[in-house]
Parts: structure tokens; C-alpha cells; sequence
């Protein structure tokens, strides 16, 4: 049995998915930085940027429905925030007629709303920008905002190593159900502690398993001539149309900074 | 699959999304995420060498299915582990900040578990605080303990669960200072919930600890001799007196001290010229929304500034008379 642990990259050729790595993982932190600098109740500007995630999701080709179905993945933090329409102090909004009246205040809604609006639209353009650019090529473009080579490399080995890894999880989880009878009716599965232990065994030896794995890897590895550094190909530079996007785009994040600000 | 059902069981409430941190907190997370990262690779460089990149690339991987992980407690919700602790009383400190560092950075990136802006913080929490917090933890109490088979018990458990509890302290915090949540109840809530997802936490690390323990028992030895525990002790020390500095801070009194009061009753108060440059203007910090988190957050940066001041001073000092 495989893992389907997919990579969720969309292979496509649009003009989107074209484009340097470095411009797309760059404008992609850039639009999450102005929608975390945008004020709270900006609800045009929100628009704007989730006009732009849609018009991003249509020409490249990804296709709304995709970005809008896994972007409330992060729907359950919304806990954090709710408690906000209720402690903001502010006008009333309404009032809940338990526990004596609870006061719900505007201002308190309008800043709850604006922070899961721009989650929202924050992890839309993150699934984007994972959904036209191949992981190595990710890595690649983090490269270039400095992120240091040494932890570029673990990341990119982890990913090698991934699939592997939840392989031996999904046939450890299988085992230990094949072995986990139960007779209807009657209680099993011994207590908790044991439970936790039997998990905690699977995760060590696993744990062991992976280590005696790496000096495996690192020993053909080394066999091979490694001496620590991965070498590449050269990457092709920018081109005009990236530093065209480039522009553009902190052209309009910053008016829409401006505008909102104003 | 495998991803869908480690998304269920994994302790959502300490991956922060993107949104729910301003962005003033958000950079100071990323500036504490890099100084770290950067220090713990110079120290596993120095370390591991070559086996450096091999090595904790693998143990990422491993990090990450072992989250997946589960045991049912009750009703359809289950235990499972971060992973942190273990990975740092294992692998020694600063390789295990790397591997989190690693663990964090893919769940954000490919699963969007967990934001980008707000990944230095994700990293910090989850990497740094755990690492630091249950591995001192483990090494105090397996060393005040005996060093035996209960002593590891102990050491492990207490370590894991402590652990995931500091984790979420430092992440109502940080909601907290972003004006996000309310700082009890965003403490109430974050303590509560993880001093339950701790005990899962404590169980499976120490299960994990105790086969390694019986079956390759050189590899905790060399988790003890992993180098970096000396600065790690520091640094966990320099941040315990920091945030104690902090909360006492609370009592110190509003009341104007000795000159401050006499320039008022003699009326030249207004006599004084503003500074030329505020950096904590009146022990705040202007950019946080909340007024003691900014208090007490212009107080321990100021002293860990200071701090370090007197450090690199030191060791200019020392280099000078060396040298």
C-alpha cells in the first residue's frame, strides 16, 4: 500500500506558472504582508486581494474550486479570534439574552471578521503559490531570500525521505490494527497507559530505524563522493516578464496600503 | 491519507495561521527564529560535519510520520506527539531545533499548516521553546534522580508535557500581543486544552525513550554529549530570568520616583526636553495592543539587550587582554 501523500503541485505551462520561482514565492510573502498590514474593517481592500487570488486561480489554470476547498484549512483557529466580538469594547451590536445579556459590539465583529477574512485570503495565495511551483523549485526560490543553504538541503532531504517514512507510519498503524481484535460487547484495548505505550514504542523504533537508515544513506552517500555540499545546475535569472510581475505587484500592494491607509 | 489524518489529531491550536499574529509580532518571531536557526547550524556544522545534512534530514522525515502516530483515549479524539521534546533529549539541543525548524517550515510551505509570516513565531514555539524546555527539564531531573530506568521515566514525562504547555503560554502570548485573543482568556483556554494534549505528548515520548533506552542506549549517550547543552542551559536560563523579571515587573508601582516627584511639587517638570529618540518610550512597547504584554515585553527586551550589551562586551574585553 502507498502513501498518497501527494505533492500538490499542478503541473501547467501558464503565464503564472512560468515565472521565476523567486518572483512567486516573493509576491506570494508580499501579499500575505500586506494583507496582515491592511487595518481591520478595510473590507474593500479585502475584496481586492480575493479578487486577485481568483484572477491568479483562473489564469494559471488551478481553477477556483480547488483553491477555495482546501483554503479552510485553517477554519478551527478561529477559535482564537472569537472571543472578540464580545471584549472589544464599542457599540452594541446586539445583545444575547443569556447570562444576564451578553453585549456583542461592532467593532468587536468588524475585527473578528477582518482577521478571518484575511487568513482566508492569506492561505488562498499560499495554496497558489504551491499549486504552480514543484517543491525543489520552492526550495529554490527560498534559496534566493537568503534562507541559508545547510537548512534549504535538510528540507529538501526530508522531502526525499517522506514518503518513505510515512510508509513504514501506514504499515506500523496497520499492523498494530491487524493485531487489535475486538469482540463486540465487551470492552478492550487495555487502559490508556498502555495504549500510550504500545504508541510510543511504534514512534521509537521507528525513531531507531531511521537513524540506523541515515548513517545507511549517508555511508552510500559518502561511497559516492559526497563531502557535504550538494551541487546544481546553474539557474536560468529573471527575465522581463518576472521583474514586469515583480513591479507590478509591489506597485499595487503598496497602493492598496496607500488607499486603505487614507 | 496519511496527511488528512495527521492534520485531525495533531495539536491544531499551536500551528498559527497567517492573519492571527500583526505584523510588528510576526517580525520579531522571524527576527528570534533566524539568530537561533543561524547559531544551530554553526553548532551541528561543527558537530555532525557531513553527516549533518543526511542526518537530520532523515530524522525530519521521521519527526513528521511520527506525528501521525495516534493512540484513541476516548471517543473518537486520540493522543499523539509534536515530537520536540524527544527530538532534543535524542539528538541533543540545537540538531533537534533544526529538525523542528525543518518539521515546521514543510507543514507550512506544502500543507499551508501553519502561515508564512507567522512562521517565525510557528518555529520559535514549537522548535525552540519545546527543545529547550524538555530537554533541561529531562537533563535536571534524570541527573538529580539517578540516572536509572524511573529517573528517565520521569525526566521524559515531566519533560514532554511541560514542554507542550510552555508552547502554548508562549502562543496565547503572542495572540494576545496581537490583540487577538484576550490574555486570560486566551491562557485559560491554551494551558487547559494542551495540559491534556501534554499527557499524550508525555506518554509516546516516553514509550520512545524507554525502547531506545533498552535497545540502543548509546544513542541517549550521545544525545548527553551532543555539544551546545552549556549554551542552550544559558540561553533557557537568560529567557526563565527574563520572563521572571517580567511578571514581577508587574508589581512595580506607577507612582513617580524621588526626582520625578519633586520636579512636580517645585513645578519644573515641564522644564525637561523630550529625548531625541524614543525606542521604549515610557517601558512600552507602542506597537503591541496590549498594555501589560507591552510593559512587560519593553522590560524583557530591554533587559536581554542590556544583557547582551555586557556580553559582547565581555568578550571584547576579553579578547583584548588575550590578544
Amino acid at each position: 500500500m502507498h502513501i498518497h501523500l501527494v505533492d500538490q503541485y499542478q503541473a501547467g505551462s501558464s503565464i503564472i506558472h512560468r515565472r521565476d520561482p523567486r518572483i512567486k514565492v516573493g509576491l506570494t510573502l508580499l501579499f500575505i504582508l500586506t494583507a496582515s498590514l491592511l487595518p481591520f474593517g478595510a473590507f474593500g481592500a479585502y475584496a481586492v486581494l480575493f479578487a486577485t487570488v481568483m484572477a491568479v486561480a483562473v489564469v494559471s489554470g488551478v481553477g477556483v474550486s480547488y483553491v477555495l476547498k482546501r483554503s479552510f484549512i485553517a477554519l478551527p483557529f478561529a477559535l482564537a479570534a472569537i472571543t472578540l466580538p464580545f471584549t472589544i469594547p464599542g457599540e452594541t451590536l446586539l445583545t444575547v439574552p443569556v447570562f444576564g445579556g451578553i453585549i456583542i459590539t461592532i467593532e468587536g465583529t468588524i475585527r473578528f471578521a477582518s482577521i478571518l477574512i484575511k487568513s482566508w485570503i492569506s492561505v488562498q495565495m499560499a495554496i497558489l503559490m504551491v499549486a504552480v511551483t514543484p517543491f525543489p523549485d520552492m526550495l529554490w526560490g527560498l534559496r534566493a531570500l537568503y534562507i541559508p543553504q545547510p537548512l534549504i538541503s535538510i528540507i529538501s532531504f526530508m522531502y526525499r525521505y517522506l514518503f518513505v517514512l510515512s510508509d513504514e507510519v501506514l504499515r506500523l498503524l496497520r499492523a498494530r490494527a491487524s493485531r487489535s481484535a475486538a469482540v463486540p460487547g465487551k470492552r478492550s484495548g487495555g487502559t490508556i497507559l498502555w495504549r500510550g505505550k504500545v504508541a510510543g514504542r511504534m514512534a521509537g523504533s521507528l525513531m531507531l530505524r531511521s537513524f540506523e537508515r541515515s548513517e545507511r544513506i549517508y555511508n552510500a552517500m559518502a561511497s559516492r563522493g559526497y563531502q557535504g555540499k550538494f551541487r546544481s545546475f546553474a539557474r536560468p535569472s529573471l527575465n522581463s516578464t518576472d521583474y514586469l510581475f515583480l513591479m507590478l505587484g509591489i506597485m499595487f500592494f503598496g497602493s492598496i496600503l496607500v488607499v486603505s491607509f487614507t | 491519507m496519511i496527511h488528512r489524518l495527521s492534520i485531525l489529531l495533531r495539536p491544531e491550536a499551536l500551528h498559527i495561521p497567517d492573519g492571527f499574529l500583526s505584523a510588528p509580532v510576526s517580525i520579531v518571531g522571524w527576527i528570534l527564529a533566524v539568530i537561533i536557526i543561524g547559531y544551530a547550524l554553526r553548532q551541528t556544522r561543527e558537530h555532525l560535519g557531513e553527516r549533518q545534512i543526511p542526518v537530520l534530514g532523515v530524522l525530519a522525515a521521521f519527526i513528521f510520520a511520527a506525528q501521525a502516530i495516534n493512540f484513541p483515549v476516548a471517543g473518537g479524539t486520540s493522543g499523539h506527539m509534536l515530537g520536540g521534546a524527544l527530538a532534543a533529549i535524542v539528538l541533543g539541543p540545537w540538531s533537534a531545533v533544526l529538525v523542528m525548524t525543518a518539521v515546521i517550515g514543510l507543514q507550512a510551505l506544502l500543507f499551508q499548516d501553519g502561515g508564512l509570516l507567522v512562521m517565525g513565531w510557528n518555529i520559535v514555539n514549537m522548535g525552540v521553546l519545546t527543545i529547550l524546555t524538555g530537554s533541561l527539564v529531562y537533563r535536571f531531573l534524570n541527573g538529580r534522580l539517578g540516572r536509572s530506568r524511573t529517573s528517565l521515566i520521569i525526566g521524559g514525562a515531566v519533560g514532554a508535557w511541560l514542554s507542550v504547555e510552555i508552547a502554548a503560554l508562549a502562543t496565547a502570548v503572542e495572540l494576545a500581543a496581537s490583540g487577538t485573543t484576550p490574555l486570560n482568556i486566551g491562557l485559560t483556554a491554551m494551558l487547559g486544552v494542551h495540559a491534556l494534549i501534554g499527557i499524550g505528548e508525555a506518554i509516546i515520548s516516553v514509550g520512545a525513550l524507554l525502547l531506545i533506552h533498552s535497545t540502543r542506549p548509546d544513542l541517549l549517550e550521545m544525545g548527553e554529549t551532543a555539544p551546545g547543552q552549556s549554551s542552550a542551559r544559558w540561553i533557557g536560563a537568560g529567557l526563565a530570568l527574563a520572563v521572571i523579571v517580567a511578571v514581577f515587573s508587574f508589581a512595580a508601582s506607577g507612582s513617580p520616583d524621588g526626582l520625578e516627584r519633586v520636579a512636580e511639587d517645585q513645578a519644573f517638570i515641564d522644564t525637561a526636553l523630550d529625548p531625541v529618540y524614543n525606542i521604549f518610550p515610557d517601558y512600552t512597547l507602542p506597537f503591541i495592543g496590549n498594555e501589560t504584554i507591552s510593559g512587560i515585553l519593553a522590560v524583557v527586551l530591554g533587559t536581554m539587550i542590556v544583557f547582551g550589551l555586557l556580553y559582547l562586551f565581555g568578550r571584547v574585553l576579553r579578547r583584548r587582554t588575550a590578544g
